[in-house]
């Protein structure tokens, strides 16, 4: 948990001094979130079979300060990033001399809504892909070029600007495709599997404690909805895997690989637990 | 092999036993009642201002991350994963408060969120350089006690 105390801002601790301590705050906020007029669902009735009666956006758990920088696209700081990708989308590499709108050609069009129903089912590698491994299957089939190792190259941005084009789309993944429903299976199990030497799992802390403070930090349900979500503590994209391994470091395990069988499982899963909620790619987080 | 009688062959044999050291209780030697956990588990009394740090330090005790306590007023963030400690001496015995600091999973139940200063029960994939170790030091666990019990209403 060394780490947990480390995401402090400015603001946060003229609050905390001012609230002091017996005045935690520990709810969501009972706030909508528009982002460029756009409302988005950042509640929804959870689907069947899941622990909370309501799905909740990361966003509601945020500052009031974090919650604005969302809400505009011309503050949000991820939205750099997201200009990258779309520059990256228009750029010729590999052998093949071909760019992803050279196949795809106007992500506004091609691309929308595709990035709110990922993990999909790939039966060429015989497992779920997310949008990362998918743009990775592009490159090297379609392109002729390199995969990006992880989070380098464009990945973060790619992957931002695709999920991007389903800004305020409801996430939704098929899980009668292929093998998707033994992988939701695993990735559960792991979501309950306590790790390290604090012997802590996923839900201990965004099931069980959901809307508490673990110290500077209003604990949310953990969603994925956002991803890339821009970190102000890091003032970058932060990618899902990133965020799986820091919380798994933090409960003092060693972290699976990015991509590796338990991620991706874990992916699924997590993906299913925010069903409902609008993709926010990218959100904005402490 | 237990790390308490590791801990005890290498002192002998290094010729600098020291009667903490020899008296020390390995983490799977702790002997749980239903009073708690009776024996001291270094032989030492705890240092009240010592388990203060302990308890605010994030590398140690971190206890603040999930416990909101009145007496520290002037440190920064308390969580309130757990309950607030204001007047836990009142609640519980030194037997208990030890006990629930070394294996908080005996005193309350698997399931608690809380984890275990001086014990081996821990999770899976436990990070290489920590395998086999607790998160505090015997020492450390009665110097908390001890400061744990300084918190009287
Ligand atoms: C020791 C407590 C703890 C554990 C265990 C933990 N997390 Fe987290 N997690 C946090 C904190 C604190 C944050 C930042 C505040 C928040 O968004 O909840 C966070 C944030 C997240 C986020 C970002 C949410 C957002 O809206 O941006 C995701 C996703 C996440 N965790 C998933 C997981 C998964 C999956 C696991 C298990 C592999 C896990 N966490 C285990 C404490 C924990
Ligand atoms: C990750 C969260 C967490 C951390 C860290 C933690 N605790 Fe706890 N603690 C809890 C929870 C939760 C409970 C309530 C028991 C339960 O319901 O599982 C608890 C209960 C207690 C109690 C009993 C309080 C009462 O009024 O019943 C004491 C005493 C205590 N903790 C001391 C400590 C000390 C000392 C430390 C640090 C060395 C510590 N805790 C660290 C979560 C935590």
């Amino acid at each position: 948990m060394n780490n947990i105390s480390l995401f402090i801002t400015g603001p946060v601790i003229a609050l905390a001094l001012a609230a002091g301590i017996a005045a935690v705050k520990a709810d969501p906020v009972d706030d909508t979130l528009t982002i460029d007029g756009k409302e988005m669902i950042s509640r929804a009735k959870a689907p069947e079979g899941h622990p909370f009666d309501e799905v909740m956006s990361g966003w509601l758990f945020r500052t009031a300060e974090t919650r604005a920088l969302e809400a505009d696209t011309f503050v949000n700081p991820g939205m750099l990033e997201v200009e990258e990708g779309g520059a990256i989308w228009n750029t010729v590499e590999g052998t093949a001399g071909k760019s992803c709108a050279s196949c795809h050609g106007d992500a506004a069009e091609s691309m929308k809504d595709v990035g709110a129903n990922y993990p999909k089912w790939d039966s060429d590698s015989g497992r779920p892909i997310n949008i990362e491994l998918q743009i990775n299957k592009c490159r090297e089939k379609n392109m002729g070029a390199e995969p990006y190792a992880f989070d380098k190259g464009g990945q973060k941005a790619l992957t931002a600007y695709v999920k991007h084009q389903s800004l305020g789309t409801p996430v939704s993944i098929d899980l009668g495709q292929g093998e998707m429903q033994n992988w939701w299976d695993r990735g559960k199990e792991l979501y309950y599997t306590r790790t390290g030497q604090l012997n802590l799992s996923c839900a201990s802390c965004h099931e069980a404690n959901m809307g508490k403070m673990i110290r500077a930090d209003h604990l949310s349900q953990g969603q994925i909805n956002g991803f890339p979500t821009y970190r102000l503590k890091q003032g970058k994209l932060i990618s899902v895997h990133n965020r799986f391994r820091g919380c798994i470091r933090d409960t003092r395990a060693e972290m699976p690989k990015a991509f590796s069988d338990e991620l991706m499982a874990l992916e699924v899963y997590v993906t299913w637990r925010g069903t409902g909620l609008s993709v926010e790619t990218p959100a904005v987080r402490q | 092999m237990r790390l308490g009688t590791v801990i005890a062959t290498l002192a002998i044999a290094s010729g600098v036993a020291t009667a903490a050291v020899a008296a020390e209780v390995a983490p799977g030697d702790v002997a749980f009642t239903d009073d708690g956990v009776a024996m001291s588990l270094t032989g030492t009394a705890g240092d009240p201002d010592e388990g203060a740090k302990v308890f605010k330090n994030k590398k140690l005790g971190n206890c603040l991350a999930c416990h909101a306590n009145t007496a520290m007023e002037k440190e920064l963030f308390h969580g309130n994963v757990g309950p607030v400690l204001d007047g836990v001496a009142g609640r519980y015995s030194t037997e208990q408060l030890r006990a629930i600091v070394t294996n908080s999973k005996q005193m309350f139940t698997q399931d608690t969120v809380m984890p275990g200063f001086y014990s081996l029960e821990v999770g899976k994939d436990v990070t290489k350089d920590l395998v086999g170790k607790t998160i505090l030091a015997a020492q450390q666990v009665e110097d908390v006690v001890a400061y744990l019990g300084t918190l009287k209403e």
